[in-house]
């Protein structure tokens, strides 16, 4: 059942790339929530879900971040990260290394506040029951759903959901959206080729599809498609779901 | 310690963590066994899904059978079967009748003489529906394993009787004669391939011409 | 050639090992440039995603079959000990010999024997992983025995002295073209000759492989096979297969030895129903396939009249040892994992080091063999973890959980020698591990970011060549989220 946003206590989970990388999405969640009634708040103790080490194979690197993610969000029902990789990073590992790290009490505190560690999607229409966030994008754009945001956080269709009831936006749908874009974490730099080679299919299915804009729900996904699609210069802008949806009429690009 | 003791003893040093001796508590399955698939025909089914898989299938009368065996024989030119010592005395009649050769397995027909016969009519155990499948638990009426191989055409008789649902109620069926050490073979339509490209292409080793008769 | 060499019987393969293979990155850096074989590859697993996808949706209780057989599979792992006994106990009543190996060297010693006591010089074989993992065809070939593989893509692979590439379609790298040629250089060296006028319409193609392998069958003595599913309460068992090559080797010999790997038991004849429903339709795509053949020990008057069954180890009992690690024990060979991995679908299977490619091959490998070589190090970094293969798994192995767990494994030997990266890793756990150390690193980038004053980065040098060889990144911003949050909003939350 959705629940009144009015006055709705909301900790933002920023995660570390938006925050040292992309601080314009973390903004944005802040803007769309705002806009819906909610009281954002931003525990300062926050750094990282710790995937790029659970990833790489260092559990006890990442336990540290484990730690300091439930001393910061230790007490909200309602924790909301824009990317659907480190939301699924915090329910599917969390637990994971909180058992590697042997340690009763980060165990039980994982298992409470990974229910309630939400994607910035699910959030808005799981939890606020909206899909109208009174968005205004006249833009031709297109939408790559982000394997861990499908997959591991399980979002379904909720951003497209949210994308179409955009005032004014012309979503056109992705060649082969399902396929992975190549990222995959430090798969980037340890496999650079084969991740480029998947980056450039992903690409070139973005450029076909005319849009002037790439959007996801996972900023890192973004980094490498984007990273791609300007080295070639193709004019296309990579840009994350909050960003379109905080977008309102008077306030376009 | 010889190679049979040394792998169960790696294997019970390898599980040391399982304490549950009951494999069946130790881990729960819920899958209720024997189940038929709900379908509006099922004798519809079986000629669709066989008829998908590139087999002549035709469905006529018990009475009809021989008849028609002798038909679809002559329909693609064969001149020679071999056929099983409990095939129906009626179907062979027919066969005799049209002017086919007939071969009979006893004593048992060497390779190259099989190689050199046209076509195998056998009746056949169970048939699935929802997969097109046709079972041969090689009884009398269905002879030893290579007839049906050699040859070039495979004519079977299935009973509408015979003909189940789903592969659940089909393995059901066919347990008695695997207890009773019957070899089965499971056919779905000609012989194919798709090792090119993963293009399917009918007719490879087995038999590449499929007739199938669905007598009711 | 040189002539010092011996005569063979069979195509030589490619020489060098599998082990002593280049890094997965290395490997695949190599085969993205293969052009004909990303051509291939990407047509075949678009084929097959696409057939595997509708009869798959045909069925209604798809996800309770699946966790019927990971069920199954767990429930046999578990009691191994037990259902193998009793396989062995019900083989042995139905007329069949059983041996036991605990090493490739071993299974091949068993059966290099038994083809020897019967006094032949050729083999003929039905597609087997088993066989093929062991390396039983070199084996036999060093003991004076021809080995003939009869599945048609083995058979491409054999007579084009090349390396499987994929479990179910071995030869997947190949088009029809080049299956032309390898048909008309090789089939006449090695029996029955292409018929002239050879085109590569598939169907042709076939009808080559009928004739050329027809004699063959003919006259075969022994045959070789593998098997499916091994069912302990009967001694059955299960060979799967399309074109009709494993009836004729399962049929027409008079000895049948049969290699299977110790995971392979299922319990009951009726566990059939599950696993007969989801490997098809993993695998090729099809409701049913062609042909399957059961069998029981001996048939008095039907078939092979002396049965051997060689059960191997060969590693497996090391991947049990691991509760994380033994689901790739559930594996029935099915090859969807294969099909629907973008980076399988770029790189091939050869890159992978062993017959077992793709994403299955990089959780069972390392297992199977331990991560000591340099290709088994890599094998599970060889993966983005987008999660594809564990949704088609038939028997829902968490592969992109294991490859974590695997990875962690190889960092721990890391950790062990002298290696860059726990080094920058302790880094990295001090900057994320802690607030302010991460906000110290975040005021160090915005001042970088003051000074180059750009968006994005070009080319670079090491370290971020990786990077930035082929793709442009972005620069951090001049304002981290939360020093804007502090300046707009307070130190509070």
């Amino acid at each position: 059942m959705p629940v009144p946003a009015d006055g709705l206590r909301v900790a933002l989970f920023a995660t570390c790339v938006n925050d040292m990388m992309f601080p314009s999405t973390p903004k944005a969640v802040v803007s769309v929530l705002e806009r819906l009634g909610c009281t954002v708040e931003f525990p300062m103790e926050q750094t990282c879900c710790g995937q790029m080490f659970t990833n790489t194979g260092y559990f006890d690197a990442a336990v540290p971040t484990v730690r300091a993610y439930v001393k910061a969000f230790a007490g909200y029902d309602y924790i909301v990260a824009p990317s659907g990789s480190c939301t699924g990073a915090v329910r599917h590992q969390h637990p994971m290394l909180a058992r590697h790290a042997k340690d009763d009490a980060l165990i039980a505190a994982v298992d409470d506040i990974v229910t309630k560690t939400y994607d910035f999607s699910e959030f808005l229409v799981d939890v606020l029951g909206v899909t109208d966030v009174g968005g205004y994008f006249p833009h031709r754009v297109t939408y790559h759903p982000t394997c861990h945001s499908v997959r591991v956080a399980k979002v379904g269709d909720r951003p497209y959901q949210l994308l179409k009831a955009v005032k004014g936006i012309d979503l056109v749908p992705l060649p082969d959206a399902d396929q992975c874009c190549g990222f995959g974490g430090t798969f980037s730099i340890k496999n650079p080729d084969v991740s480029v080679a998947m980056g450039a299919d992903k690409a070139r299915h973005v450029r076909e599809t005319g849009a002037e804009y790439l959007i996801t729900g996972d900023n890192a996904c973004l980094m490498h498609i984007g990273g791609l699609l300007h080295r070639e210069n193709s004019g296309v802008k990579p840009i994350h779901l909050a960003e379109v949806l905080a977008h309102t009429e008077g306030g376009a690009r | 310690m010889n190679a049979r003791e040394e792998i169960l003893s790696r294997i019970r040093t390898s599980l040391a963590d399982v304490v549950q001796p009951d494999p069946a508590l130790d881990v729960p399955n819920p899958w209720v066994y024997g189940q038929p698939t709900a379908m509006p025909d099922i004798l519809e089914r079986f000629v669709d899904m066989t008829v998908d898989y590139k087999a002549d299938v035709r469905r006529v009368p018990s009475d009809q059978v021989a008849g028609l065996i002798k038909d679809m024989l002559l329909g693609v030119g064969v001149g020679s079967v071999v056929l099983p010592s409990g095939l129906d005395a009626g179907w062979r009649q027919a066969i005799a009748e049209a002017g086919i050769t007939i071969h009979d397995d006893d004593p048992q027909l060497s390779r190259a003489e099989l190689n050199g016969i046209d076509a195998v009519v056998t009746a056949s155990a169970v048939s699935i529906a929802e997969t097109g499948t046709i079972v041969l638990d090689h009884a009398a009426d269905q002879g030893r394993r290579a007839l049906t191989l050699v040859p070039d055409t495979h004519l079977c008789v299935v009973r509408a009787d015979q003909v189940v649902s789903d592969v659940p109620e089909a393995v059901g069926r066919l347990a008695e004669a695997v207890t009773n050490g019957n070899p089965l073979t499971w056919i779905s339509g000609p012989s194919a391939t798709s090792d090119i490209e993963l293009s399917r292409v009918e007719g490879v080793h087995g038999p590449r011409t499929l007739l199938v008769i669905l007598a009711e | 050639m040189t002539t010092t060499e011996p005569m063979r019987r069979t195509p030589a393969p490619p020489s060098g090992t599998f082990l002593g293979m280049p890094t997965f990155p290395t490997n695949a850096k190599a085969q993205l440039n293969n052009t004909q074989m990303r051509k291939n590859l990407r047509n075949a697993t678009t084929t097959i995603r696409a057939k595997r996808a509708k009869v798959v949706g045909e069925v209604e209780n798809w996800e309770e079959l699946r966790l019927a057989g990971a069920a199954i599979k767990d429930r046999t792992m578990r009691h191994l000990d037990s259902y193998l006994v009793l396989l062995e106990e019900s083989l042995t009543k139905a007329g069949a010999t059983v041996h036991w190996a605990r090493d490739a060297a071993e299974a091949n010693q068993i059966v290099v024997g038994l083809v020897k006591a019967k006094g032949v010089d050729e083999v003929v074989k039905v597609k087997s992983m088993a066989t093929q993992e062991i390396e039983l065809n070199e084996a036999l070939e060093e003991a004076g025995v021809a080995a003939w593989e009869t599945d048609l893509a083995e058979l491409i692979v054999q007579l084009g002295h090349d390396r499987p590439s994929h479990i179910l379609v071995p030869a997947i790298h190949r088009n029809r073209a080049e299956v032309r040629e390898i048909f008309l250089r090789e089939m006449h060296l090695y029996g029955t000759a292409a018929p002239e006028g050879l085109t590569d319409e598939p169907a042709v193609l076939a009808g080559a492989a009928r004739t050329h392998l027809r004699e063959k069958f003919l006259r075969a003595k022994v045959a070789v096979s593998g098997a499916n599913f091994a069912i302990a309460e009967t001694g059955t068992l299960v060979v799967v297969e399309s074109e009709g090559n494993g009836r004729m080797c399962l049929t027409l010999p008079e000895t049948l030895i049969s290699v299977v790997g110790i995971e392979k038991v299922l319990p009951t004849i009726a566990d059939l129903e599950v696993f007969m429903q989801l490997l098809p339709r993993s695998s090729t795509g099809e409701r049913m396939n062609p042909y399957t053949s059961m069998w029981t020990g001996v048939t008095p008057g039907d078939g092979p009249q002396e049965v051997h069954v060689v059960l191997i180890d060969n590693g497996r009992t090391r991947v049990l040892a691991d509760p994380d690690g033994r689901y790739a024990l559930r594996c029935i060979r099915c090859s969807a994992c294969l099909n629907i991995c973008p980076v399988y679908e770029r790189v091939g299977g050869h890159a992978y080091g062993s017959v077992y490619p793709g994403p299955i091959g990089a959780v069972l490998n390392p297992q199977l063999r331990g991560i000591e070589s340099d290709i088994d190090k890599s094998l599970p970094f060889a993966s983005t973890l987008c999660g594809a293969c564990f949704d088609v798994c038939p028997v829902r192995i968490p592969i992109p959980d294991m490859l974590v767990h695997l990875r962690h494994k190889v960092a721990d030997k890391k950790r062990q020698g002298l290696h860059l990266e726990p080094t920058i890793m302790t880094g990295a756990q001090w900057a994320f591990g802690d607030h302010k150390h991460f906000e110290f690193m975040e005021s160090m980038a915005a001042v970088a970011a003051k000074v180059m004053k750009k968006d994005y980065l070009g080319p670079m040098p090491w370290p971020a060549s990786p990077w930035t060889r082929a793709r442009d990144l972005p620069m951090p911003p001049t304002e981290s989220f939360r020093s804007w949050w502090k300046r707009t909003r307070g130190e509070g939350k």
